[in-house]
């Protein structure tokens, strides 16, 4: 899809890809869009996709039976959700559900674990980029861990 | 009775059976008289009725987790250096009320202490302990808040030196650049001098305090000869010190080396109770409590002196922030040796050996100092 | 030094374990004035005395506001306390927040948890002088939607457009629709220019290294970036030797710090 080309080589996530790469992502990607309380995706689903958020907020869940959904984490504009579909078995560990209406870009995962086989060097790009994702989502959760404005006494 | 002139720099020379007539004369002006005397087999501080009370013909034999006394050859009143207690036993006292409120309905009223300042002759300061006088001046005189009790009863003092005649064991005032010679804060210093011409005392007058105080008691011009016994006997005692401190740059040094593997090795011995800090003549923390009575209609808050080495000294709400007894022992030691020096621009250590002697386990300062700087220029030396 | 007594107006709850007292001088004369920033020591008859930061107006000091949770033998009293009774007031003691440094600068308040109080007295100084300032910016992280200080201030607040407020929790059920995560995942969505900014930070000390290490990832300068530090304090007057954290006394080196300033012993352990 043309249109989508000058979006993505905007967005912070695919800053200094190479153009023939951006294309091959383009390529793969697609303009979705979730009204307030729908899910992304499921805990269980297969994960065939990641999200460039472009506007708006998703709220990443856990269930728990007793309590209800507990969100661990939201993630908004300029963010990019979804890791699962890098790494078998390819299956949604959470529940994303949009808090307020939010469009994103679609990106075919299962399309580019295909296409980094045959290119390692898309492959080692993308991965590159996710790596750093994961990386401070890690230290983001480590924070969330330790607790801090715990009451001690 | 009365004799020549005097001013603040004359060397006069006081007979020792005269010595008793200066402590009569600070009676008279109201001064309590507060000096060493043994108690419990050990020299402290305590008030003095006379010349009785000091401790003639006893000497102190320290080194690590060591103090001994032992009777002299002689009769010497000051022939022994520092023992436990320090000046700040009276200066900032190690208990005293601050203030007291009474409840008054659902309100309450704040009565602040009257108490009379005692006015304090200290016979025997020694080099040292002016100096941490001093230092203990700078935290609760100069700076935003003076402490009103400590300042008035600092005002009050009359201070009666003495330049130490021998070394203690544990001693590196030389090193600290505080001693062994009596430089300033005093009214009157003295130097004991027991030789073939008899025993007396060569007086330095140090404020016009001190002139008026010594005209009122027999004394005379000093003989050069005396003066000269004066000085040796100074100078003999510098040559004596029990231990040394490279104090070159020992700021940086222990700012260095707050992760240094020795804090591991002295906390493996230290057994932080304290005893190093309740010595020394510079350690000036303290704590506060509060109190009521059990009808709960009157309150008090009183003061009492304080160790950094307990455990809930750094405590804010569910821990401390110095756990480890590696961390409160380096926390004292480099307080006192580099944190100080940034703090009050002097150094907190005066040298006189006390902690050395009073701890249980001999942990030894200037052994610690030595050990870091010592394991540093190893370190430079293989690269 | 004596206490001072002062009254009661008012105890309220902001959250469960969390109250805010405001209080007037005993004879209601004369201003309570201070710079935000700064705390008193204050006590509770018979029962002791802690040192809690001052969390009000200090364009506007007739009453002496602070908010502390009841954690301890002394604020446990003091949220028992009602209108009309008593206790004792010293201070202000401490350094305070770089307000007048910030003219002409973008201004970001990261806040966490419990230190939302004392940087309130920041916020109200800030916008009380508007003009002089650049971008304002609050970024305030709690431990869960119930944990959020002043609620409907901060409501007020968002309201306004000469100020960007970002809310977020560690933790949150399903009826939250804000932000989930830690305070230092706002700060590269906030837009300030890091070349012109002064960072006030506050909260427990472990979130306030991550917030400086995030605050330099975008390029602002340690010597712009203020902390407030927390030690165990008898006198407040730094005489008692118990808030020293290296060579600085929290009470009055302190309790706000210039980072480049202390972080040396920040990283250092036991400090």
């Amino acid at each position: 899809m043309q249109t989508l080309e000058p979006i993505l080589s905007e967005h912070p996530f695919l800053k200094g890809l190479k153009p023939d790469y951006l294309k091959i992502l383009v390529g793969c990607a697609s303009n979705v869009r979730f009204n307030a309380g729908q899910y992304l995706f499921r805990e269980g689903e297969e994960a065939n996709q990641f999200y460039m958020i472009r506007q708006g907020r998703v709220a990443v869940e856990v269930r728990a039976a007793e309590l209800g959904p507990i969100t661990v984490q939201t993630v908004g504009e300029g963010d990019v959700l979804g890791w699962s579909w890098l790494i078998p078995p390819y299956r949604w560990r959470f529940d994303a559900r949009a808090l307020e209406l939010t469009r994103a870009i679609a990106l075919d995962g299962k399309c580019l674990r295909t296409k980094s086989e045959e290119d390692h060097n898309l492959g080692y790009e993308l991965l590159k980029r996710f790596s750093n994702i994961i990386v401070e989502r890690l230290e983001a959760t480590r924070l969330q861990l330790l607790d801090v404005y715990r009451a001690r006494s | 009775m009365v004799g020549p002139p005097l001013q603040v720099g004359d060397n006069v020379v006081l007979e020792r059976q005269h010595l008793q007539q200066l402590l009569d004369v600070l009676t008279k002006r109201g001064y309590r008289i507060v000096g060493p005397t043994v108690r419990d087999r050990a020299i402290i501080l305590d008030e003095l009725g006379s010349v009785a009370d000091l401790p003639a013909g006893w000497t102190d034999e320290q080194d690590g987790g060591t103090y001994r006394l032992k009777k002299r050859a002689d009769e010497a009143l000051f022939g022994y250096v520092v023992g436990p207690h320090s000046w700040k036993k009276f200066l900032l006292q190690p208990q005293m009320r601050l203030w007291q409120a009474r409840r008054v309905g659902s309100t309450f009223e704040v009565l602040a202490g009257s108490e009379e300042t005692p006015r304090f002759a200290f016979i025997g300061v020694r080099s040292c302990d002016l100096h941490a006088i001093a230092t203990q001046d700078k935290v609760f005189v100069a700076g935003e808040y003076a402490d009103p009790s400590y300042r008035s009863r600092r005002e009050n003092i009359l201070v009666v030196a003495v330049n130490c005649g021998q070394a203690g064991g544990t001693c590196f005032c030389v090193s600290m650049k505080t001693g062994p010679k009596v430089t300033f804060g005093f009214d009157l210093a003295l130097t004991e001098v027991l030789d073939v011409d008899g025993h007396y005392f060569l007086v330095e007058v140090g404020t016009e305090l001190g002139a008026e105080v010594l005209r009122e008691v027999s004394h005379r011009e000093a003989r050069e000869e005396e003066k000269a016994a004066a000085e040796s006997v100074i100078a003999r005692c510098s040559g004596q010190m029990g231990r040394s401190l490279d104090t070159t740059e020992i700021k940086e040094l222990l700012y260095r080396n707050y992760e240094h593997p020795r804090w591991d090795d002295v906390a493996g011995r230290c057994l932080t109770c304290g005893n190093c800090a309740m010595v020394c003549p510079t350690c000036f923390c303290t704590t506060v409590e509060d109190f009521t009575d059990l009808s709960g209609e009157r309150a008090e808050r009183r003061r009492r002196m304080d160790v950094c080495f307990t455990m809930d000294f750094s405590y804010i709400h569910g821990g401390s922030i110095r756990s480890s007894a590696m961390a409160r022992y380096r926390q004292w030691m480099t307080h006192k040796l580099a944190t100080w020096i940034d703090q009050f621009g002097v150094s907190g250590c005066v040298g006189c050996g006390r902690c050395i002697t009073w701890c249980p386990v001999a942990i030894d300062i200037t052994e610690e100092t030595r050990a870091i700087r010592e394991s540093e220029l190893n370190r430079r030396e293989v690269i | 030094m004596l206490t001072h007594v002062y009254r009661v107006e008012r105890v309220r709850d902001e959250t469960y374990d969390t109250f805010t007292l405001e209080l007037k001088p005993r004879n209601d004369s004369g201003v309570t004035s201070f710079a935000p920033g700064q705390f008193n020591m204050l006590y509770v008859f018979g029962v002791g005395e802690v040192p809690i930061s001052i969390s009000g107006d200090p364009t506007r000091p007739r009453k002496l506001i602070h908010t502390t949770r009841a954690v301890g033998p002394v604020t446990k009293a003091m949220r028992k306390l009602n209108r009309g009774d008593e206790l004792g007031v010293r201070g202000p003691f401490g350094t305070s927040w770089p307000v007048e440094e910030a003219k002409g600068c973008d201004v970001v308040i990261v806040a966490g948890g419990i230190g939302m109080a004392p940087l309130r007295p920041s916020v109200y100084q800030l916008l009380s002088q508007r003009q002089e300032h650049g971008k304002l910016i609050l970024l305030y992280g709690a431990r869960t939607p119930a944990d959020l200080l002043y609620q409907e201030e901060m409501q007020r607040l968002r309201g306004r457009s000469d100020l960007q407020v970002d809310i977020t929790v560690d933790r949150a059920l399903r009826w939250w629709r804000g932000n989930v995560g830690v305070v230092t995942t706002l700060i590269p969505k906030a837009s300030f220019d890091p070349t012109s900014t002064i960072a006030m930070v506050c909260g427990p000390e472990i979130m306030m290294r991550f917030t400086v290490a995030e605050l330099e990832k975008r390029g602002v300068a340690e010597e712009n970036i203020y902390i407030s530090m927390e030690r165990n304090m008898k006198c407040g007057l730094g005489s008692c030797g118990h808030c020293q954290f290296g060579p600085f006394f929290v009470c009055k080196d302190g309790p706000v710090f210039r980072y480049d300033r202390v972080k040396y012993f920040l990283g250092k352990a036991e400090v």
